[in-house]
This record gives structure tokens, sequence and C-alpha cells, in this order.
């Protein structure tokens, strides 16, 4: 039976081609960028977790979060004039599991709350929310005075 | 690590263009994160938990060849609209595991819920431990 201990050089030859990764060629390039942020702890930087996107049309914002593996019962979205909070809660391992028989621990858990300030006031009523395979998608609409307004020009 | 413990998987560098080399990703064309992944067994099966947020089930591809575990997925996303503030994109998921021979290969299953990818490797009979009575007398 091929019972394989843990193999020093191999783990510090991952070591090595990680650091390479980071340092080398492409510097601190969009490939090492999103690894090291979604492995981001939000137990650790809870007010910097998750990751969010935001865009804007004409009436609404929409903001997209990046939380993989959240406990749905726990994810609460609250919205009071301008200002967005996102909280919730990344459940660790179960755990009856002995340390012993844990090989790799990499994915964050923890609770988080994270609050934006978005240029213009919402209509809280009217706010979606929308989790779907780990992203978190909030639409809001924008209050109707923050509304652009189109001006004609007149030419005399 | 504790005697009772199995390595059952150890990393196998590479991207799917050069598999088993150093990572060339930077120059490529299609760029891949590796998911940030939970390994843990109990008595019976180990399991492989990854983030793969923005996939959904039609987009994991899960493989095993050689005994080597191959998981990719294909994360589909866009910003709409104007943007105000980027920080993610995403991209599509690689990573590699070598398995040992004491993974069942013919009875692996998975799911996938909120972006979190659960593989479940079944481990063989002959790798699950054995309770041995001993006699007093």
């Amino acid at each position: 039976m091929s019972l394989m201990s843990f193999d020093i050089l191999e783990e510090m030859g991952r070591m090595r081609r990680e650091i390479d990764r980071i340092l080398g060629e492409g510097g601190l390039s969009s490939w090492t960028f999103p690894f090291s942020r979604i492995s981001f702890l939000p137990g650790r930087a809870s007010r910097a977790y998750p990751l969010i996107n935001i865009s804007e049309d004409n009436n609404k914002f929409y903001v997209d979060a990046l939380a993989p593996g959240l406990d749905p019962e726990t994810l609460n979205v609250s919205v009071t004039g301008d200002q967005l909070v996102i909280s919730g809660e990344k459940r660790p391992l179960p755990k009856n599991i002995k340390s012993e028989y844990i090989h790799r621990s990499e994915r964050a858990a923890g609770q988080f709350t994270r609050s934006l300030s978005l240029s213009a006031g919402v209509e809280s009523d009217h706010v979606q929310a929308n989790y779907t395979d780990g992203v978190l998608k909030i639409v809001l609409p924008k209050v109707e005075a923050a509304e652009p307004k189109q001006i004609t020009v007149k030419v005399s | 690590m504790a005697e009772q413990t199995a390595v059952l998987t150890t990393e196998k560098a590479g991207s799917p263009d050069k598999p088993g080399e150093k990572s060339l990703a930077t120059r490529d064309e299609a760029i891949y994160i590796a998911p940030p992944v939970d390994i843990f067994e109990n008595e019976d099966s180990l399991i492989v938990v990854a983030d793969l947020p923005g996939v959904d089930k039609d987009g994991v591809d899960i493989r095993v060849e050689d005994d080597i575990l191959t998981i990719k997925g294909n994360a589909k996303y866009t910003q709409q609209a104007t943007v105000l503030r980027q920080e993610f994109t995403l991209q599509n998921y690689y990573r590699q595991f070598q398995l040992s021979d004491e993974v069942d290969q013919s009875k692996i299953s998975a799911e996938s819920k909120n972006g979190v990818l659960t593989i479940t490797l079944p481990k063989a009979e002959k790798s699950k431990p054995k309770q041995i009575k001993v006699k007093v007398g």
C-alpha cells in the first residue's frame, strides 16, 4: 500500500512556483490578482469582503459581489438613503472533522459586513437582490430626483 | 502529518495548454485562476471543496484521467452598463491534483451549490481502516 508521506520537496517546489508566479514575468499581473483577492479572508478583513463591482445606467445602480458559499439565510442586504450594507457568513468546514483529516484549507470562512455609499439615493422599496452561483447581484433604482433630465438646447 | 492520514492528493502544476509544466498562463490568451480548495477526508471518502463563483453547473468540467483529477470551470460574468468601480473580474478556473490508487475512481460524484463545487471521491475498499479486535487471554 502506497502511503506516501508529506513530501517536503514537493511542497517547497509548489511554494516556489507560487512565488515565481507572483514576482515573475507578469509581475502583479491580472493572473495573480484575482486568486490572491478571492481567497482573502473574510474573518480577518471583513470590511474589504466581498469584492464588489458597481455599475450604473440612467435609472439604476448594479452592485455585484463575489461571495461563493455563503449561507443564504445569513445573507443580509439593507439600504438607507444612499448607503448599502451587505453582511453574511461563510461557513467554515464542518466541526466534526479531525484536524489530521484535513489536507488543505485554503477557502476563507467567517462573518463579514461591507457598506458602500452610492453617488445618489435609491428607492429602497424597489431594490432587488439575487444570489446565483456565488455571485450576489443587487439592482437599485435611483430616486427620481437623481435621474438625469434631458434638456433641449434652443438655437436662436 | 498524523499517522492516520494517507496523502491521497498532491497538486500538479500547469495550465490546460501546458499540463505539468511551469505555468505560462500570463502569456496565453485564455487566463486561468486556480480556485482555492479545502480537501479533507472521512472514513469512506476524500472530499474536495472548491470555490468557483460565477460558474453554473453546466460550466463545470471534472475529469479523472491517469489518476489526475482536473477541475475546470467556465465563469460567465459581464458587468452591465457604465462601470463605476471594478474590484474583480471572473475568468476560467483550472486546477489539477494527483490522486493515488486509494480512490475508487468509478464512484466519484460532484455537486455544485452557490458557487461552491463539492467532489466526493470514495476510498477504495483496501484503504478503508479495518478494526482489529485484540483478544485478551
